[in-house]
């Protein structure tokens, strides 16, 4: 390993101007004769619109324009789109209800968008905003996804505001299995509504140049090649070659910032119509309504045991709150990415689940750091501990005892396994979170008046997202490989250009470093290009852990073509032929001489040209790769949570964490480390702080950080991070991908602690000091008067 | 935000005069809870006035048995000085407990005590102490100042001017903090001079900060977390919200005031 290739712990590239201001945002962008934009949202949760006046606010001081749904349809600017078709179990395509950018007609969440105003200033927008008078007729709210299906309904084409009732799996196998179970875990299961939060909000600039007739939309976009294709192709705006969109520097996106959002749209219409560069940024109060949430599955599941502890089956009913409209991948996140990773790291052989997708007028729900994943962990982890408390037997050993051991392994839900050692991981995690010595640790903190509880998460995720024919068969309206294009430049220094985009990750490090590692040549020579459709060729995005599996392996598939083409090259240089060519260490060799090119001259050479034909080698040295994974990658791990309860107070604190993943080769460990901090403190906020919640009207209770608690450093020890390695065999470095495990692996782990020291399982997420408090004393008053 | 006009006196009877003169007027002292509501549009007072620059405000003193604070003395201030945390430590965690460093290096006493949210630290350090309050006019006693939520016995044209702390021996304040807004869910102050013992309650109450006389009664016969077990407050009347039911609240004031009250002991 060299000091900056593959495994090396190297110093982020991009942190120089991160850390020192230096960033470009969105926001940081002002284009000439830019216009600000505001948007005047839906106070009602579900309403009529029965008339919009803008004349009193057309007149106000820098008014521009004053934009409304009607004019957008007369436009004929088209519908937002969820681009993956989910089939009911009847057969029945999801009922997608139309999304304008702009609300026509009617509401159907606090803070759908009615009405457009572009000013010259943001204070002028405001000013204006407040005179748009919008006469509503509200209707009764749906809130409870539980209920939905008998509430008012809220789009013509989803009667019962049913979106699909699908399923997967066979159910009678499950039913015949669950008949022979010795013993039969049940569960019902809340997996809370997360609002996003990234740090930097979204922001939007649409500029039309009338001079060529095109549009340029900045983004804070985690994927500005699908924005373009379907603000394109569906929404109407421009032919694709007209029009450009630049994601530039990314604050965090978690998901949020995949998907194809109404004020993306409406700028570039805005911008259009009024001939003036129009700029939207959200604020945090705005975010809370305007980003797509999270989660919100309501779920009871159920774990059959054969006599030895084998699970026999497991079977799942799961409802889906998709919010008001159906957000861009919204479909795929309680289907494909949730129910076919309930196998968890077991051998079940048989599993049913079924998902009902519910419409209700709170915001939009769509993938967030997980999609799905951290959902089904929940489900298997949450089953298979309790499954353990209740038949006195040991979580580590039932575990164990059901570990899928055996490579590849077919689960009963689409899913091919590949590669995995679960038992090294448990094992290590064991090792390091010392749990021979919790018995001990226990007896200590009750002296304290501390319930001390120890938590385990064996989760397993797919991430590498995905073949391409394999999603399209699940209805996937694209395909999911990844591109790359290596240039070399004719002095040896290197971009590369790929379809991957970075707003945390530190792909402008560790896609160097394989880079680096694969020419010789040092990583400052190097840079990364991404993020613009008129300088990268067509990418799929990064969300789903793939700009290392996927995203990279297309790096490398273009640096395979590079050196080949270079030692044609270095063969025409160094008069041997190609086939004695050695490349090694950044220098092309005779084998069996000591004739040697470096690197740097052979660069030169292909562009220059003097030393080969032009006809027989092209000159040049710039090659490009579509990357088409053949699987999923199977990150897989243990996480051990250990807490104390405060038996007063019912106040959790962690006071240790033990991750232990495989996530097969690691490029750069610190950046691997860093994105299982994040995704634990992530996967903790889920289980002890975060929750959306909605009043019975549908206003948005914790719309701001006074009321939605985001986890802080306070909230977490140190934690204890190790790595087992089994390589991927699916891709050429075997990478699995990190980025989400944190989050798919705590939640589980946090709330199997908490119920372990308190001794009851009535324990819902977020697990607030008032929720644990109040299991505690429903235990203690059920608890026999004796104990 | 809207328009204002600013203003920004530096004496206490300029200040004065030009509240009396803007009947709308809003004091800045600090600022973070005026500022957010005016970024927000809820609040659009048309007349700041600005106390940051007036002289006299801006001391903490020993007095006698008594601390004294100005009233635009920072929470951050207050909780490094060396006067309180001499004489009267568990003042100094008061303020140390508020919001996050930017809060604590702009916030002031008076602002704080002014705007007496229901779920603000200081006033139940005025009411645990038995605070007196000096303002432009008069020394109010912190048992008259508080008179409900968000609402004071201040006249519109006074202006707080210092807050006198009597120094007692034994002194606690426990907080337990809301994870969202690090605003009290529930705190408890609780002190014990020879002839006052008083435990003042924030963040539960719905009218604002109050005394649990029940407890301190108890605590009278013999300061000690003991003297108040099986003693609690009654649910009813207390802050009932998404973040914690009355019957937690009420739960919680027994708790920290035990927890306060053995705290206090150690000293």
């Amino acid at each position: 390993m060299s000091a900056t290739g593959i495994g090396a712990a190297v110093r982020r590239k991009e942190d120089q101007r991160f850390i020192t201001g230096k960033g470009q945002y969105t926001d940081d962008i002002s284009r000439p004769g830019e216009t600000r934009a505001l948007f005047v949202r839906s106070p009602h949760a579900h309403a009529k619109i029965k008339k919009i006046d803008t004349a009193a606010a057309q007149k106000m001081p820098g008014v521009v324009a004053v934009l409304t749904g009607e004019q957008l349809a007369a436009d004929k600017i088209g519908h937002l789109i969820c681009g993956w078709m989910i089939h009911s179990k009847d057969g029945s395509p999801m009922k997608m209800a139309p999304h304008p950018a702009i609300a026509s007609g009617k509401v159907c969440y606090v803070g759908d968008p009615v009405a457009l105003v572009v000013a010259e200033t943001l204070a002028q927008a405001k000013d204006a905003a407040e005179k748009v008078a919008v006469d509503y007729e509200p209707l009764a709210a749906v809130v409870d996804p539980a209920k939905a299906k008998a509430g008012a309904q809220i789009h013509e084409v989803a009667p019962g505001n049913t979106i699909y009732e699908w399923h997967l799996g066979d159910a009678k196998a499950v039913d015949a299995a669950f008949r022979s179970a010795r013993h039969v875990t049940k569960l019902d299961i809340v997996n809370n509504r997360l609002v996003p939060n990234a740090m930097e909000p979204r922001v939007a600039i649409g500029e039309y140049d009338a001079g060529n007739d095109s549009l340029t939309l900045w983004n804070t976009s985690q994927n500005p090649h699908v924005a373009r294709l379907v603000i394109s192709a569906f929404i109407g705006m421009a032919p694709e070659h007209k029009l450009r969109v630049i994601a530039p520097d990314v604050g965090g996106g978690f998901g949020s910032k995949i998907f194809i959002y109404p004020e993306e749209v409406a700028c570039l219409w805005a911008s259009k119509r009024t001939g003036r560069p129009v700029k939207w940024t959200s604020d945090r109060s705005e975010a809370f309504l305007a980003d797509a949430h999270g989660r919100d599955h309501l779920t009871h599941a159920e774990m059959a045991f054969g006599p030895d502890g084998k699970i026999l089956a497991l079977r799942a009913k799961t409802i889906a709150n998709l919010g008001a409209y159906m957000s861009t991948f919204s479909s795929s996140v309680p289907t494909y990415l949730y129910a076919t990773l309930l196998s968890g790291q077991y051998d079940i052989a048989h599993i049913y689940c079924e998902v009902d997708a519910v419409y209700t007028n709170t915001v939009p729900v769509d993938a967030y750091r997980g999609a799905g994943r951290p959902e089904a962990t929940f489900v298997v982890e949450r089953l298979i501990e309790v499954g353990a408390r209740e038949q006195g037997m040991d979580p580590a050993e039932l575990r164990r005892k059901n570990f899928v051991k055996s490579f590849p392994h077919q689960t009963p839900v689409i899913m091919t396994y590949d590669a995995g050692d679960y038992n090294a991981s448990l094992k290590k995690a064991m090792e390091i979170a010392d749990v021979k010595g919790f018995a001990k640790r226990r007896r200590d903190a009750a002296r304290n008046g501390k319930l001390r509880g120890l938590g385990y998460s064996t989760y397993i995720e797919a991430c590498g997202i995905a073949p391409s024919q394999a999603v399209g068969s699940l209805g996937a309206g694209v395909g999911l490989w990844e591109s790359a294009e290596v240039r070399v430049n004719p002095t040896g220094s290197v971009e590369i250009l790929t379809g991957c985009h970075a707003h945390g990750q530190g792909h402008e490090t560790t896609f160097a470093q394989v880079v680096a590692d694969r020419l010789g040549i040092p990583i400052e020579n190097i840079s990364v290009v991404h993020g613009d459709t008129d300088k990268v060729q067509f990418g799929m995005g990064t969300y789903g852990s793939r700009s290392g599996a996927v995203g990279i392996s297309a790096i490398v598939k273009a640096l395979d073509k590079v050196e080949a083409k270079a030692k044609k090259v270095a063969a025409h240089m160094l008069e041997a032929a190609e086939r004695d060519i050695v490349f090694k260490d950044g220098k092309f060799t005779v084998a069996g001489t000591d004739k040697a090119a470096a690197w740097g001259d052979v660069a030169l050479n292909a562009y220059i040209a003097h030393k080969f034909s032009g006809q027989e080698l092209e000159p040049g040295l710039k090659e490009g790769a579509f990357y088409d994974p053949t699987n999923f990658t199977f990150p897989a791990g243990c996480h051990i949570c250990e807490v104390d309860v405060d038996q007063e107070t019912g106040e959790t604190r962690i006071v240790n964490w033990t991750a232990v993943d495989d996530f097969g080769t690691v490029i750069n460990p610190m950046i691997v480390e860093g994105q299982v901090h994040g995704g634990i403190a992530q996967g903790v906020g889920q289980a002890l702080l975060e929750g959306a919640v909605y009043d019975k009207d549908g206003q948005l209770v914790s719309g701001s950080f006074m009321d939605y608690a985001m986890p802080r450093a306070e909230n977490f020890p140190p934690f204890n991070v190790g790595t087992t390695v089994t390589k991927c065999p699916s891709n050429p470095l075997g990478i699995k991908g990190c980025g989400e495990a944190g989050a798919i692996a705590a939640p589980a782990a946090v709330i199997n602690a908490i119920t372990d020291a308190i001794g009851s399982e009535e324990v819902t997420m977020p697990a607030t000091a008032q929720t644990v408090w109040r299991a505690l004393q429903k235990a203690n008053r059920l608890r026999p008067a004796a104990e | 935000m809207y328009a204002f006009s600013f203003h920004r006196p530096t004496t206490v009877r300029q200040a004065v005069n030009l509240l009396a003169k803007h009947e709308d007027a809003k004091l800045l002292a600090g600022g973070h809870s005026l500022i957010p509501v005016m970024k927000l549009r809820l609040a659009s007072p048309p007349v700041l006035i600005d106390l940051s620059r007036v002289e006299g405000l801006s001391a903490v003193e020993l007095k006698g048995r008594s601390i004294v604070i100005g009233a635009m003395v920072r929470h951050a201030d207050v909780a490094r000085s060396k006067e309180v945390r001499e004489h009267l430590p568990a003042l100094a965690e008061v303020p140390g407990a508020i919001g996050d460093p930017h809060v604590r290096h702009a916030g002031t006493i008076g602002g704080s005590i002014a705007n007496n949210d229901p779920n603000a630290d200081y006033p139940a350090a005025c009411l645990g102490l038995g605070a007196t309050i000096v303002t432009s006019k008069r020394k109010i006693a912190a048992d008259d100042f508080f008179t409900g939520m968000f609402s004071t016995a201040l006249e519109p044209d006074e202006i707080i001017t210092k807050v006198s702390f009597p120094i007692a021996k034994k002194a606690a304040y426990q907080k337990f903090k809301h994870p969202a807004s690090g605003f009290a869910l529930v705190g408890v102050f609780v002190s014990k001079r020879a002839s006052d013992i008083r435990v003042a309650v924030t963040g539960a109450g719905a009218n604002g900060v109050f005394r649990v006389k029940a407890f301190e009664e108890a605590l009278a016969k013999r300061f000690a977390p003991k003297s108040l077990d099986g003693l609690s407050v009654k649910p009813d009347g207390l802050n009932d919200d998404i973040h914690a039911s009355a019957e937690y609240r009420a739960h919680l004031v027994g708790v920290l005031a035990r927890r306060a009250v053995a705290d206090a002991i150690k000293r």
